[in-house]
């Protein structure tokens, strides 16, 4: 009991605060219901895949700066394919984006393995690529979700508290994830991640690995860029605020910046926590400028803590 | 023959020596391309324009350099500048001009020292930690704006005089930029400060067993970077003339590309200022080029990220930089 404590302390920790928070919120706002646990799992989606797509690369011991902007190309590709598209279109269209998002990704990656540019300066190149590509499918926010599609992500699953959203994230999240994680390939990430050298002379193709490491970001990233499409009902050629957010989100779920450590859980976690306390301070009618501060002051300061409590780690 | 190397060979040495050189031919020749696109573009009036446009964007990017020579990087130095602009153009009609830009550079040496404090104190990555300030000043920015949204703004005629007026055909902002640029290259090159960075930067162990006080460099850096910010700010509101929330955050991402074009590691320890200058050039000029092509935005955007991409993997071939 006291190890799985101590393994997982981090995120059993994000869970309490999780469960803190929506007790304060029932609490500020009395009839809270299932129509808010709806739309927070709605919005919290995109920041989530987001999330995603940026902790298995932190994992891999490299970060992408392009995820707003694959998003964005995934969103208005499928913007512009649903648009007035029958069954076998839409289906054909989310396979297409999602094959688009691994492609992507695994541009990003092949770049950072052949030109030995360090990964900030060629995900931050790329951003401009992939902010451009997006801009030539679409010069303006356009195009159109198929509305049987989009109801995937709307009410409630089998039990009424159960919004639908939150199931779609987490099978999509389990499906990739899972057998990642008990993959070869999966402990391949996480040692590359953790050392390289080691990982090398241990046999692994760094390159391979890394590569695949970067699809997999470009693959959460076209669900993110999807579902984003699937909510609003059409595309946005300019990125959103997910690279800042994502970041964010993954430093406080506790994947380590440079790699080996942390896992999906706690970052998905810290998401709902961010976008929970941005609801809360909307609920309380606090200017919404102010929220943005907090959200800062909060990461900040748990990562200020999270770096004394390593240091205090290490010298003991 | 065996003895001695061959001229291509010997050529692509003294690059990678003097990585400034193919830098500047890279300019030169981007300039040619500008001219032979649109023959007589290149001129006295035109190079004044470029580097009027490109000296806010160096300077932004000496925050930059700087902190990259430690490993570090300042992704909070587009919103210092701008809170500093903003702050300044507000308070002008209350407090008059000089009290005003006293008062606009303080948010940005305060971003800069709660960057140093985490940085230093608390080990946290300057990735995380900038970004993380960067996030609360946005937020404080536009908190602010709310409580002056009675008094208006202006833009002191002395910053704009510095930021668009020119004298014999030379942009004023020479007369700031000048001095800065030549201070920055001899503290960097020179001083003990300039060395301890690039020592923090190369080894981070082994400059603290030498008895560097690592915590005492890391927060004089990042107050700087905030002040080099903050200045550039009120710099760059004199060129736009119209102070705005986002008023510098679109030079965030250049002014990183400006310095790794310019030959600067990420990982730190290498590079220097003088590239960097360089390296805001080409961004300039490379800005120039891709809008006097007919091309739709997005192809623009997209050669941009390329060109960024495929200059800083042969200069890094070039001066073989294995990491």
């Amino acid at each position: 009991m006291s190890r799985i404590v101590a393994r997982h302390g981090w995120t059993l920790g994000l869970m309490a605060i999780l469960v803190l928070l929506f007790v304060f919120t029932k609490v500020i706002q009395p009839n809270f219901g299932l129509t808010g646990l709806d739309s927070l799992s709605r919005a919290t989606l995109p920041f989530a895949f987001a999330t995603a797509a940026m902790a298995i690369v932190v994992i891999a011991g490299g970060i992408d700066l392009s995820v707003a902007s694959m998003m964005a190309v995934a969103g208005v590709t499928a913007a512009v394919l649903m648009e007035g598209a029958g069954t076998g279109m839409t289906l054909f269209t989310v396979v297409a984006v999602l094959v688009i998002g691994l492609g992507m990704g695994a541009i990003n990656g092949a770049l950072i393995v052949v030109t030995r540019v360090p990964d900030i300066v060629v995900t931050l190149a790329m951003l401009f690529v992939w902010e451009g590509v997006a801009l030539l499918i679409l010069k303006a926010p356009g195009g159109a979700a198929t509305p049987w599609l989009r109801e995937i992500i709307v009410g409630p699953f089998l039990v009424p508290w159960l919004p639908r959203s939150f199931v779609f994230l987490v099978v999509c999240l389990a499906v990739v994830w899972i057998p990642l994680r008990r993959s070869r390939l999966g402990l391949s990430i996480y040692a590359i991640g953790s050392d390289e050298l080691a990982a090398y002379r241990s046999g692994i193709a760094i390159g391979r690995t890394r590569i695949i490491a970067y699809a997999l970001c470009g693959l959460f990233a076209a669900m993110g860029g999807l579902t984003l499409t699937l909510s609003t009902g059409n595309g946005e050629p300019i990125p959103g605020p997910y690279l800042m957010a994502s970041v964010a989100a993954v430093v406080l779920g506790g994947v380590v910046l440079g790699g080996g450590k942390g896992a999906l859980l706690g970052p998905i976690i810290a998401v709902f926590i961010l976008r929970l306390v941005r609801m809360d301070l909307t609920l309380i009618s606090v200017d919404p400028n102010v929220t943005t501060i907090v959200e800062g002051t909060i990461m900040v300061v748990v990562v200020m803590i999270g770096g004394v409590l390593a240091m205090r780690g290490r010298r003991q | 023959m065996t003895d001695q190397p061959a001229p291509l060979k010997r050529v692509l040495r003294f690059m990678g020596d003097n990585p400034i050189i193919p830098l500047i031919i890279l300019l030169i020749l981007l300039i040619g391309v500008l001219e032979y696109m649109r023959p007589g573009i290149v001129n006295e009036r035109w190079m004044g324009n470029t580097i009027k446009f490109a000296i806010p964007l160096a300077m932004l990017a000496a925050c930059q350099t700087l902190t990259m020579l430690t490993g570090g990087i300042d992704l909070s130095a587009a919103v210092a500048a701008t809170i500093s602009a903003f702050v300044m153009a507000t308070q002008v009609p209350i407090m008059g001009v000089p009290l005003a830009i006293c008062i606009g550079l303080i948010p940005a040496i305060l971003i800069g020292l709660v960057n140093g404090f985490g940085v230093a104190f608390c080990r946290v990555h300057p990735l995380i930690m900038t970004l993380g300030t960067g996030l609360i000043g946005t937020g404080c920015l536009q908190v602010y704006q709310r409580f002056v949204i009675a008094t208006g703004s202006v833009v002191p005629d002395g910053l704009a005089w510095l930021g668009t007026g020119r004298t014999w055909g030379l942009p004023n902002s020479l007369l700031l930029f000048v001095p800065f640029a030549v201070v920055v290259i001899w503290a960097q090159r020179r001083t003990g400060f300039g060395r301890l960075l690039y020592a923090l930067g190369s080894n981070q162990t082994a400059s603290r067993i030498s008895g560097v006080r690592s915590w005492q460099v890391l927060l004089a850096l990042y107050a700087l970077s905030g002040l080099i910010a903050g200045v550039t700010g009120l710099l760059y509101v004199g060129l736009i003339k119209a102070p705005s929330l986002s008023l510098v955050n679109p030079l965030l991402l250049p002014s990183v590309a400006a310095a790794v074009i310019g030959g600067t590691s990420i990982f730190g320890g290498r590079g220097g200022y003088a590239g960097t200058i360089v390296g805001a050039l080409i961004l300039t000029v490379l800005g120039t080029l891709l809008t006097l092509m007919q091309m739709p935005e997005g192809a623009r955007r997209i050669l941009f990220g390329l060109i960024i991409l495929a200059v800083t993997t042969i200069y890094i071939r070039l001066t073989d930089q294995s990491r």
